[in-house]
C-alpha cells in the first residue's frame, strides 16, 4: 500500500506571543514543530505500516525552505521518502490555492516515484490558521472520497475501515480506495524516533518541487494572486478557560460533586 | 526536651501585633500545616499559625516567641517528604507562601534576589523570560525556593549542574532570637571565614529562618536533547551509567526506572508515553538521559556517539525527543513518578540513599532480595547519574503499626547496606522527623555532637523546629 501524508510546519502555539499593537503572531524566536494532527495521520500510516511492512510511506509539504525541518522528522518518525514544494510563486496561497497546488504535486510525485498512491492521509486542520480546508479540498480537487475526523485506520480486505470521531461516539466507515482521511488527536501520541531513523533522517536529501517542475500548474490559481480569500482583518480569540472534569468514585459521588459546584456557581 | 511554654492569649495578642490580620489559632488553623506529604513519621496541629509576609515580621513574632519559649516551625508549601516541617511540639508554624515575589534580578552576575516563598516553578519560568536557567530541577516543581535550599534540594540536573547548594549566593536569616543577619555575598568566590551560608543550605529550619535569597542563575542552554533507551532487565541499564562519565558525555539527567513504576505514573497520567516493547521483547527498565548544549549541531554528534554506546552496552533501541512536545511528553511521565505511586497507596514511606554510581547495580540487587521478607511492595527509581535512589515502601492493606515496624526492619537493613557502600542516608530530601534516628547511626556520635553544638550556637532554647535533624525528642 502507498500512502501519501501532507504536513505543514507551524509555530508551537504553546509558545506563541501577540503583538498588542498590530494583533499578529510574532513568529521571531518561536519555534516550528510539525502540525500535531498531522503528526496524527504519520502515525495512522505508521502503524498501517507496522501490520503492512511494504507500506510505503511518502510525505509531502508546501512551505519555505525552513520546512525541510519538519519533512526531517517525518523522515525520522516514520516517513520513507519527502517531497518539499516551494517557490516563491505559491507564496500567500489561500486554501484553495494550496489545495490545488498541492493535487497538482500529488500527481508529479505519482509520476516521479512511477506509482499511485492508494491514500492521502492529512491532519484534519493546522493549529495556526485552524480552518480545516485544506483535506477536503484536496480530496475534491484530486476527485477522491473523503472521510475526514479519523482516529484510527485500519487495512482490510475490502478497503480501509476508518474509525471516526463523531458527536456522540465513534462511527466506522469503510472507504474504497484511493481515498482521502483526515485524522483528529487519537487516545495515543506519535511514536518518538529511534536515533538510527534519526541519523538517516539527517542525511537524507529532501526533493524539491518548485514552480519550474510543476508545469501543469495554472499560475492564476496559485499564490496570492491566484487566492480568491481575502483576509480584511486578523484578530486573537479570546481564550477560552480549561472546563472541570468532576471524577469521583461512584456515579452518585460525581452527581453530588456537580450538583456543589453547579450550586457554587449559582447556576442552580 | 526543653520545657515549652504553652501558647497564651496574651502572647497571641502580641503575636497579633506583629502580624496583624494573620495570626489563626486553634481550629481555625489550616489543617495542611500539620504534616508534609509524608504522614506516616506524625501529624501534630500547630497551636498558632502565620502567614508571614516580611522579614521584619517573621523578626518580630521570632522575638516574641523566643521571649516566651515557644517552638516556632517554618514552612514553605509543605513538599517535604521526611516531615521536616510537621510542628511536631505545636507552638507557632511561620508559613512563607505569601513572600512569592521575585525582588530584582543582576543580569550581568547571573543572579536573582528572590523571597523564600516564590515556587521553583515560578522562577524557573520567570528566569526563562530572561534567557537564564535555574540549574536545580527537583521533580516537585511547587515546593517552594525557600524549602528548596532548607533541604539543598537536587533534582534531575543534578548530574551537570550540581545541587541547590552550588546555587545560593546569599541570603538574609531571621535567627531564633529575632536578630536580623545576612549571609554570603553575590560575588562568585569567598574565602571569608566559616561559610554560615552553607551551614544554613541543608539545615531544615533549625537554626534560622531564610527570609530572602539571592541565587545564581546560568545563561539557558540554546538547544535540548532527551533520549530514552529502553532495556530488557534493569542490570544491563545500571551498568551502563558510568561510561557515561567516562567518555565525557556530560549529561543534564540521566535516571532510570523499572517498567512498574512508569506504568502506575502513565495511568495517573492518563497517557502512555513509553513503549513497553521493542520488536517483540518486553522492555523491563528504561533510562532517561537529557543533553543540553548551544545548538543541535553542537549535540548531534554527542547524540550520536552515545546512543551508539548504548546500543552496544544491550539498549533495545534509543528513542529520541527533540521537539517540544516529545520533550515535554517524556518528561511528564517521569515527573510524576511520587504522584502515581501516592494516588495507588493507602501507606507510603520512603528512603533516598545515595551510593558510589558504580555501586548501584549491587545495591539494587540488595533492595529486591530484601524485600522478598515484608508485605509491603517496594518501587524505586532514580538519578541513575548521582546514584542517588528513592525507594518507596508501599502498601494498601497492611495495618499501620505493622507496616511501620516492617519497613523500620527494612530500612534498618539497606540503609547498613547504603552505610557499608560508602553511601549516604539522604541524598536531596534531608533527616526531617522520619529519618532522625538513621542519622545518628550513620553520623555517630561525635559528628552528632557537632551538629547540635552548631544548633545551640544559632538556636540556645532550641526552640525553632524542635525535634529535626540532629535534636532528639
Amino acid at each position: 500500500m502507498n500512502i501519501l501524508v501532507c504536513v505543514k510546519q507551524v509555530p508551537d502555539t504553546n509558545e506563541i506571543k501577540i503583538d498588542p499593537d498590530t494583533n499578529t503572531l510574532i513568529r521571531d524566536g518561536v519555534p516550528s514543530i510539525v502540525n500535531p494532527f498531522d503528526g496524527y495521520a504519520l502515525e495512522a500510516a505508521a502503524r498501517i505500516k507496522d501490520n503492512a511492512p511494504d507500506t510505503k510511506i511518502v510525505v509531502l509539504s508546501m512551505g519555505p525552505q525552513q520546512a525541510e525541518t519538519a519533512l526531517c522528522e517525518c523522515l525520522a518518525i516514520a516517513a520513507d521518502k519527502a517531497y518539499l514544494v516551494t517557490d516563491r510563486a505559491f507564496g500567500g496561497s489561500d486554501t484553495l490555492a494550496t489545495s490545488y497546488i498541492l493535487s497538482k504535486a500529488i500527481e508529479k510525485v505519482e509520476e516521479l516515484e512511477n506509482e499511485k498512491f492508494d491514500a492521502v492521509f492529512c491532519g484534519k486542520q493546522a493549529i495556526d490558521g485552524d480552518t480545516a480546508q485544506v483535506g477536503p479540498e484536496l480530496a475534491e480537487h484530486l476527485g477522491y472520497p473523503q472521510v475526514t475526523c479519523a482516529l484510527e485506520v485500519k487495512s482490510e480486505a475490502d478497503g480501509l475501515h476508518v474509525y471516526r470521531e463523531a458527536e456522540d461516539g465513534k462511527e466506522v466507515i469503510g472507504v474504497k480506495t484511493p481515498c482521502l482521511i483526515t485524522f483528529t488527536k487519537p487516545s495515543f501520541d506519535p511514536r518518538f524516533p529511534t536515533i538510527k531513523r534519526k541519523i538517516a533522517a539527517r542525511k537524507a536529501k529532501i526533493a524539491q518541487l518548485t514552480a519550474a517542475e510543476l508545469t501543469s500548474i495554472d499560475p492564476a490559481h496559485a499564490g496570492l494572486k491566484g487566492s480568491p480569500t481575502k483576509v480584511k482583518r486578523t484578530y486573537v480569540p479570546p481564550r477560552k478557560e480549561a472546563g472541570v472534569v468532576v471524577k469521583e468514585e461512584t456515579v452518585e459521588a460525581s452527581a453530588h460533586k456537580l450538583f456543589d459546584l453547579l450550586s457554587k456557581a449559582h447556576v442552580i | 526536651m526543653p520545657n515549652y511554654l504553652k501558647v497564651t492569649p496574651e502572647i497571641i495578642a502580641e503575636l497579633e501585633k506583629a502580624a496583624p490580620g494573620r495570626v489563626v489559632t486553634g481550629a481555625d488553623v489550616n489543617p495542611d500545616y500539620s504534616k508534609d506529604e509524608m504522614p506516616i513519621y506524625g501529624v501534630r496541629m500547630p497551636d498558632v499559625s502565620i502567614d508571614a509576609q516580611s522579614t521584619e515580621e517573621v523578626s518580630a513574632i521570632m522575638k516574641i516567641c523566643y521571649e516566651h519559649d515557644i517552638p516556632v516551625t517554618t514552612r514553605g508549601a509543605g513538599t517535604g517528604l521526611v516531615g521536616g516541617c510537621t510542628p511536631i511540639c505545636g507552638g507557632v508554624v511561620i508559613c512563607t507562601m505569601r513572600m512569592n515575589r521575585i525582588l530584582s534580578y543582576d543580569l550581568e552576575n547571573f543572579a536573582v534576589t528572590v523571597q523564600p516563598g516564590v515556587l521553583l516553578q515560578q522562577l524557573a519560568e520567570d528566569a526563562l523570560k530572561h534567557g537564564c536557567m535555574y540549574p536545580p530541577d527537583p521533580g516537585e516543581k511547587m515546593a517552594t525556593l525557600g524549602g528548596n535550599v532548607a533541604t539543598n534540594a537536587g533534582g534531575m540536573r543534578a548530574v551537570k549542574y550540581g545541587c541547590t547548594r552550588d546555587y545560593v549566593r546569599a541570603m538574609t536569616v531571621v535567627l531564633p532570637n529575632g536578630e536580623i543577619t545576612r549571609f554570603g555575598g553575590t560575588v562568585s568566590k569567598t574565602s571569608s571565614g566559616y561559610s554560615l551560608v552553607n551551614l544554613m543550605i541543608g539545615s531544615e529550619g533549625t537554626l534560622g529562618i531564610i527570609t530572602e535569597l539571592t541565587l545564581k542563575l546560568i545563561p539557558a542552554p540554546q538547544a535540548t536533547v532527551s533520549l530514552m533507551a529502553p532495556f530488557e532487565d534493569l542490570a544491563a541499564c545500571i551498568s551502563v551509567v558510568p561510561k557515561f562519565f567516562m567518555k565525557h558525555y556530560q549529561p543534564q539527567a540521566l535516571e532510570f526506572f523499572e517498567k512498574e513504576i512508569l506504568v502506575s505514573s502513565e495511568q495517573y497520567l492518563g497517557k502512555q508515553v513509553f513503549p513497553r516493547k521493542i520488536e517483540g521483547t518486553d522492555i523491563g527498565a528504561y533510562l532517561l538521559i537529557t543533553f543540553d548544549g548551544n545548538s543541535m549541531e553542537e549535540l548531534d554528534p554527542i547524540v550520536e556517539s552515545a546512543s551508539e554506546m548504548l546500543l552496544e552496552e544491550g539498549a533495545l533501541d534509543v528513542l529520541v525527543a527533540d521537539t517540544p512536545p516529545k520533550l515535554k511528553d517524556i518528561w511528564a511521565a517521569r515527573s510524576s513518578f511520587l504522584e502515581g505511586i501516592e494516588e495507588q497507596t493507602k501507606l507510603l514511606d520512603e528512603c533516598d540513599v545515595v551510593v558510589p554510581v558504580n555501586k548501584i547495580a549491587p545495591y539494587v540487587e540488595f533492595v529486591d532480595e530484601a524485600k522478598k521478607n515484608y508485605d509491603f511492595e517496594v518501587k524505586y527509581f532514580g538519578h541513575a547519574g548521582d546514584g542517588n535512589l528513592h525507594i518507596y515502601e508501599c502498601s494498601t492493606d497492611m495495618d499501620r503499626e505493622e507496616f511501620k515496624k516492617q519497613v523500620r526492619e527494612f530500612l534498618d537493613s539497606i540503609y547498613r547496606k547504603t552505610m557499608e557502600f560508602g553511601g549516604q542516608i539522604s541524598g536531596e530530601h534531608g533527616i526531617g522527623l522520619g529519618k532522625v534516628h538513621y542519622l545518628e547511626e550513620a553520623a555517630g556520635s561525635v559528628n552528632m555532637g557537632l551538629m547540635l553544638g552548631i544548633k545551640k550556637v544559632f538556636d540556645p532554647k532550641l526552640i525553632l523546629n524542635p525535634g529535626k535533624v540532629c535534636m532528639k525528642l
